[in-house]
Parts: structure tokens; sequence; C-alpha cells
């Protein structure tokens, strides 16, 4: 089966001291694997890459088998490659409702489509549905967590790259945002690729774990596997 | 009583393309974080391509369309070939640019049509409507007040109604993030500054019929009273730009015809210095400035 996502000898930053090297990588249609590492050690930037934002020195990044080299960030997104970028993700000048309208643009034509798309992210992320209006520097994180999450999804992506979503949120949020990915990727197919700090949320709610240190995979296994192994945990993930 | 109607009356008109140049300035700056020097020149060449193609047809609605046209090409040739290479980090370089853009297209209007003025006929009657006894607006202020209002209009549907507004918007505010989501961002700000010239030289050549004239300054003194509303209304601030154009054009109707033409620049520059100690951000200023 052709992965949903490939990565084959990526390279970037200046010889002799790469941020990433060589480094190669597939994830499965449907399947949800969490890219591990500790700061520094390259997460970011391999998702950077992949959405394009960051031009890397050599190497492929395939989508579904087609070579996204010359495509741009912007077509790439349109393609089914969709980032939520660490931190502030949300268009801070726009309502919660114009950015959900934004991630809702391409693959829901015409205004009805549009609206009732926007209508059942509100189903699905309750908060959100009570501050339509709000403008996005008026949410709290983890409104604005889900905000991005829930804009990213409206896009109906293939592949749905994820950046520290964790981070600063409240463990009840995390898990209701873990347990939405968990859910898309169950009934529609939609393929994770979660870079996190926080190893086991991360863990429990992925199939297979990716260890990157020095911009090279070190390690990749079950999650299952990778949850149980003290030696790989001290190693890399610090605990 | 009929001289305070008389003078609201056309101060109202006024006050609204002077909003519309305002709101040109918004737009571009909204786009690009740049406050775009060369906006009146831009309009008066536009205004000339106008004078030109309606000498050539006769036909004042075919110099308008000629107008909008190469006031939005001249404005996206602009950002395609100047602005985009201009470095962002400091506002400086972007308003040095156009200054120069400015003294480069009003030598070259110069060098085609002369020094003198040129005349230009307004496409209706200029003598005030007579009612009950009051003289009132002018056929062509009507026209006037009539198209600033559907252009405003227009603008508030297609910013705050359609996807490309939403698109617009969302570029402007956060270019990476919208990348991201599929919006093809330097699409967006051409368009932006596309948009911004038609708009301007719409105002410019409302204004030039009745009292701008035509000459390679025309616009400019247009453009310091729509940079003063600007300023005053907060550059990010379409609404303001809009209440901002209205009241200087009130402001300045009303000095001209009490104390005469003399001192309205004085007021305008009176009520400038006030706003700015007031409120520095601007009257519809919302909490801290956005850094570039």
């Amino acid at each position: 089966m052709t992965p949903a996502l490939a990565v084959e000898g990526l390279t970037v930053g200046y010889a002799g001291a790469p941020v990433l090297d060589e480094l190669a990588l597939t994830v499965a249609p449907g399947e949800i694997v969490a890219l591990l590492g500790a700061n520094g050690a390259g997460k970011t930037t391999l998702l950077r890459a992949l959405s394009g934002l960051t031009a890397p020195r050599a190497g492929r990044v395939l989508l579904d088998g087609a070579d996204l080299t010359a495509v741009s960030v912007e077509d790439r997104a349109r393609r089914g490659l969709a980032q939520v970028p660490e931190g502030r993700s949300v268009v801070t000048e726009l309502t919660v409702d114009g950015n959900l309208h934004l991630g809702a643009l391409w693959r829901h034509p015409g205004r009805a489509a549009r609206r009732a798309a926007v209508a059942r992210t509100y189903e699905l992320f309750e908060p959100l549905g009570r501050r339509r209006a709000s403008l996005g520097h008026q949410l709290s994180g983890g409104e604005r967590q889900m905000l991005a999450l829930g804009r990213a999804l409206l896009a109906r992506p293939r592949v749905l790259l994820l950046d520290e979503p964790s981070l600063g949120l409240a463990p009840r949020v995390v898990a209701q945002l873990l347990g939405v990915l968990r859910a898309a990727a169950r009934d529609t197919g939609l393929t994770v690729l979660l870079a996190e700090q926080n190893v086991t949320s991360a863990l429990s709610v992925a199939d297979r774990g990716v260890v990157l240190s020095l911009g090279v995979v070190v390690a990749d296994a079950p999650a299952a596997e990778l949850a149980g192994d003290p030696a790989l945990r001290h190693a890399y993930l610090g605990f | 009583m009929d001289r305070l109607v008389f003078l609201t009356a056309t101060g109202l008109a006024r006050g609204l393309v002077v909003a519309l140049f305002a709101l040109s300035l918004v737009i571009v700056w909204r786009a690009a974080r740049l406050v775009n020097f060369a906006q009146a020149a831009v309009a008066t060449v536009a205004v000339f391509a106008a004078f030109a193609v309606t000498g050539a047809t006769g036909s004042f609605w075919a110099g308008l369309g000629a107008a909008l046209l190469a006031g939005a090409a001249l404005n996206a040739a602009v950002e395609r070939g100047l602005m985009r290479r201009v470095p962002s980090g400091s506002p400086l370089p972007g308003m040095i640019v156009a200054i120069g853009l400015v003294m480069v297209l009003q030598s070259a209007l110069g060098i085609a049509f002369g020094p003198r003025h040129r005349p230009m006929a307004a496409a209706f009657d200029e003598r005030p409507l007579v009612v009950g006894g009051v003289p009132l607006l002018s056929p062509y202020d009507l026209f006037v007040l009539v198209v600033a209002l559907v252009v405003v209009g227009l603008l508030a549907w297609l910013f705050n109604g359609t996807s490309l507004g939403l698109q617009l918007r969302a570029s402007a505010a956060a270019p990476e993030v919208s990348r991201l989501l599929g919006v093809r961002v330097p699409r967006m700000v051409t368009l932006g500054w596309a948009l911004s010239g038609a708009v301007a030289a719409l105002a410019a050549l409302l204004l030039v019929p009745t009292e701008l004239g035509l000459n390679a300054h025309s616009a400019d003194l247009l453009f310091v009273h729509a940079f003063t509303v600007a300023v005053l209304g907060g550059l990010d601030s379409p609404a303001g730009a809009l209440v901002g154009g209205v009241a200087v054009g009130l402001l300045v109707s009303l000095v001209t015809g009490y104390l005469g033409a003399g001192v309205a620049p004085l007021a305008v520059l009176a009520l400038l210095t006030l706003v700015l100690l007031v409120r520095p951000g601007g009257i519809f200023a919302v909490g801290e400035v956005r850094a570039a």
C-alpha cells in the first residue's frame, strides 16, 4: 500500500550542522504516529519542511505517492496536507466563525455547505459554539487550540501535522483534543503526525512512535512497545 | 440657516470622497503594513487616463472605467515590481520607494501632458438644486454622494460578506497561517493593492472636475486630507476612515464657508493635533497597535 506520507533523505540546515540529516519516515493511511524527542531534536523543523514552510537542502516529501518538492505551501494545503503550528495559529483579528470558514474554503464549495460544515464543528467542540462571534484574541488557550484543530479538520485533510497541541493546556482539554483525533482517524481514515513533548499522552493515542534525536530517527516502534521500554525512555525522552 | 444646510450638504459629499481615498490607504495598510505615499500620484495618473479616454471617445463612463482599470493596474504593478522587493523589517524603505515613485510619476505626467491645468468637465450639472428656496446639492454632488455610498457599501460587503474578503483579511493579519490554510497570500496582497488603486482613482476622479483641477499634482491635497483622516480613524479601521472622512469634509466645508478657504487647512491640522494628543492610536483604535 502506498504510504499516506513518505519522507526520503530529507536534509535541512547547513552542511556540517544539519537540523535534519537524511531523514526517512513513512506513515500509513489512517495511522497516528507520535513524533517524539527532546527540544532541538528537529520535530518542528520536520513538520515545517513537510508543509513547505522550510525549504530542505535535499530529499523528497511524498503525499500519497506524489512528490511535493515543487509544490507551494498553499497547494500542499489544498491537496490535503494540513499543519497546525505550535502556539498561536489562530487568526486573532478574525472571529471564531471567520477562522472556521477560512478552514472550510476549499473542501466545502458554496456558502450553504460551508455554513453546515462549520455548524458540525460547533457540535464537535461545544465551547467554540458559545463563542462564535468572539475575536481570536479573546479566547483562552484551550479554546484557541480547539479552534486551530477544528479549523484544520474542516479542510478534510489527508494528513494532519500537529505541533505540540498539548502545550500549556489542562489535562482534561488535552484528553478531549486527542479523543477527537482518535475518532477522526478511526472514522475518516485521517493520517496524523503528532509532535509532542507530552510523551505519555501522545503514546496513549498513537499507533506508533518515532523518536528523533539530532535530526535522525533513533527509534521507530509500536506505541505500546515504546511506552514500555525504560532504556529508550531514559536515553531519548528524559524520564 | 440656509447657508448652514448648504455647507453641510456639500461637506457631506466632499467628506465621503475623502473617506473613499482614506479607505484606499487603509486597504493598503492592512494588506502590506505600509502607508502608500504614492497613492495620490497613482490616482492622478489614473485621472489622466480617464481624461485621455473621455477625450477620445466622448464618453464620461468609458473614462471612469479607464481610471479604475489604470489605478488598479498601476498599483498592482507597483506592488509586484517594487514593494514586494523592498525589505519589510522597517517602514522606512517602503516609504522612501513610494516617495521616489511620486517623483517619477509626476515627472512623467509633466512630460506627457505639460504643466498647465487641463479642463475637465463634470459629468452632470454643477449648479445647486434649489429646494423650497434653499440651495442644496447640485446634480453632480448627488452623483458623487451616491457613488461614494455605493462603493463604501460594496467594500464593506466584499471584506465582511465574501470568502474573497475573508482571505484578504486573513492574509493581512496572519500571512503564514493563511498560507497553511491554502490561501494564496501573495496574490491577495497584489489584489489588495489593485483594489486600493481603483478606489483612490475613483475618489480623485470624482473631485477633479469641481475642486482639484487636472494637473500632475491634482490629488496631492486629497492625499493630505485622506492621510489625516486615516490617522484620525486609525490606519487599521475602515469605519474610522469613513467617520473621519465625513468629519473632515464637514469641517473643511463649514470653516471655508464661514471663515474663508485659507483657514480650512489650519482647521484640519488643528483637528489632527487634538486627536493625536487625546487618542494617539486614532479614534477607533482598539487596544495596542499591532506590530508589523
